[in-house]
């Protein structure tokens, strides 16, 4: 049977908006499923006790301090490292076959899978360097998977900024580097702090790559060489071996909140960024 | 010369330095991955770790190709509910949808990016395999499971990268098809789609990329048997999974396999990159 040309419009227009739909609708599902059966559970004392008796009971305080040491450690070393990488990228060099190779390795970088990520980090960092399961292991870990998304976003946000801009402070006397740090980095400071919290994302969400280098010790860490579990891996082992369905829920709530609150602030401040240069 | 071009040629030179960091890890990672797993690869014989079809580690047993299989099922599965509904979500984000509509759909999306797969994966548990397990029969703990899982995983890769590479479509296409009297949707398939084919390939193989590569969402949701599975109710093991269950208690030969299964892994996913890396710079890729 054929179709009218405007007919087949309608009909396929209908049936693509309620593809469109159902994503949208697992996506409100899985939140409002999780914020339900997880809300509940949530209340100080949950955020503020460590849990007891592998996670059958108490709260999940050492995780959270686990998952926020190790996300912090991890910014810190990909921070300098991306925006070092797209500063030369950007300001220091043109397209030539070095810049192609850098952003080719930057590109196979962020499709490697996280295991693979935790089985090198396993292998150099906690046994070959020693450093052990460790908030150390798992950040150096972290900080080299999110690398490529710092690189990245913080390329496009320095590339947004005017051209004029640098023309003006060059004609000043300013040299290269003060043109950079006092023209150029602070106006793409909003899209570099994109990138930055969007990786923060990722890495409270990871972790296949972090249960093999910073290992799933309950006890807060009380150095960069303790062994600490975040509240993925916490959320994993709660679910896997039925520890507590119940708080497995509460930690999943709190884990899906964190990253709402990651993706609202991004939304906003990629919006104020846009709306600046164009 | 003065101390501020001194300083400013010191500090080209660390950037310098710096701009190599992605690119050392990526070597790091590739010489440690191959250090390790290929020894032992080579010392039982590369066939008969990727074609072998037993898996007792304990007995110095080595085959790949449950895992192997596997990763591929789950994949094809994963393409399978993923492409559809990525492609749809990206026509109708950068065809049928006004600005405002975009502007809600649009971030929403990328909010799926962000969930965590251990999330998934648990949604999977609670909601999916009972499903499965009830309606159609079977453990459950399946590759359709597994499929559909990974089918919503791997949307945000496909959209986001389709999306970019519809939008650099230049307008004069649309506008040239619309003159001539196609409608809205002839548009989209003779002009559009052709037009963009190349970005919406690269965002297919990226997003085949995640697929192979997600652990923990597999790990909870394919069963983990270590079986060439008959259909899709049968329970699977994939590549990834076989290092994430293993790698807990593994040591000696049995360490070194895991590796092994990276490596398989790590080949997998460079050749998927790099074909989708050439298949993107080519003309019709997203505006580059």
């Amino acid at each position: 049977m054929r179709l009218g040309p405007r007919l087949e419009q309608r009909v396929a227009t209908a049936l693509l908006w309620v593809m469109t739909a159902m994503t949208i609708g697992v996506l409100v599902f899985i939140i409002v499923f999780v914020l339900r059966k997880g809300l509940p559970v949530i209340d100080v004392g949950f955020l503020t006790k460590n849990p007891v008796d592998m996670g059958k009971g108490g709260g999940i305080f050492s995780t959270v301090i686990g998952t926020v040491s190790l996300t912090a450690f991890a910014i810190l070393i990909a921070t300098p490292l991306g925006v070092g990488t797209a500063i030369y990228l950007t300001e220091y060099t043109w397209e030539n076959a070095m810049t192609r190779v850098i952003r080719f390795g930057a590109e196979c970088l962020a499709g490697i899978p996280s295991i693979i990520f935790g089985l090198f980090g396993f292998i150099l960092f906690v046994t070959k360097l020693g450093f052990g399961w460790s908030i150390l292991s798992g950040g150096l870990t972290l900080a080299f998977m999110i690398l490529p998304t710092i690189i990245r976003t913080s390329e496009e946000a320095i590339k947004s900024v005017p051209p004029d801009y640098r023309t003006v402070s060059f004609s000043l006397g300013s040299t290269k580097w003060q043109t950079v740090t006092r023209v150029v980095l602070p106006s793409a400071l909003p899209g570099i702090v994109t990138g930055v919290i969007l990786s923060v994302g990722r890495s409270i969400g990871e972790t296949a790559a972090v249960i093999f280098t910073a290992g799933s010790a309950l006890r807060i860490p009380t150095s960069v060489f303790s062994s600490s579990r975040t509240m993925s891996v916490h959320f994993y082992i709660m679910a896997r071996e039925g520890i507590s369905m119940p708080r497995a829920y509460g930690t999943a709530a709190v884990l899906i909140i964190a990253i709402l609150a990651v993706n609202i602030a991004t939304y906003y401040l990629m919006n104020r960024f846009i709306r600046r240069y164009s | 010369m003065n101390r501020l071009e001194r300083r400013d040629r010191l500090i080209r030179l660390a950037l310098l330095m710096i701009a190599f960091s992605a690119v050392s890890v990526l070597a790091v990672i590739t010489i440690f991955m191959f250090g390790e797993g290929t020894p032992v690869m080579f010392k039982y014989g590369v066939k008969s770790f990727l074609a072998g079809r037993d898996w007792y580690p304990l007995e110095k047993s080595f085959g790949l190709w449950p895992m192997i299989v596997g990763s591929l099922y789950v994949t094809a599965g994963a393409m399978t509910v993923g492409i559809p509904f990525g492609l749809a979500c990206a026509i109708v984000l950068t065809e049928f949808s006004s600005r405002r509509v975009r502007r809600v759909i649009k971030p929403v999306i990328e909010l799926l990016a962000g969930i965590p797969s251990v999330v998934y994966g648990f949604m999977g548990v609670v909601i999916l395999i009972p499903f499965i397990r009830e309606k159609l029969g079977g453990p459950g703990l399946s590759v359709l499971a597994a499929s559909i899982i990974l089918g919503v995983m791997v949307l945000p890769t496909i959209i986001s990268i389709s999306v970019d590479s519809i939008q650099a479509v230049p307008a004069a296409y649309r506008e040239g098809s619309l003159a001539l009297g196609a409608t809205k949707l002839q548009t989209v398939k003779m002009v559009i789609l052709p037009a963009a084919r190349s970005g919406i390939i690269a965002s297919i193989i990226l997003g085949m990329g995640r697929a192979v590569g997600e652990t923990m969402a597999v790990i909870m949701i394919a069963g983990n048997a270590i079986s060439v599975p008959h259909s899709i109710l049968d329970p699977v093991r994939t590549l990834t999974s076989n290092i994430a269950l293993e790698m807990g208690y593994a040591a000696g030969e049995h360490r070194q396999a895991l590796f092994a299964t990276g490596v398989v892994l790590f080949v997998i996913i460079m050749i998927l990159n790099t074909v989708a890396n050439v298949t993107s710079s080519r003309r019709g890729g997203p505006g580059r």
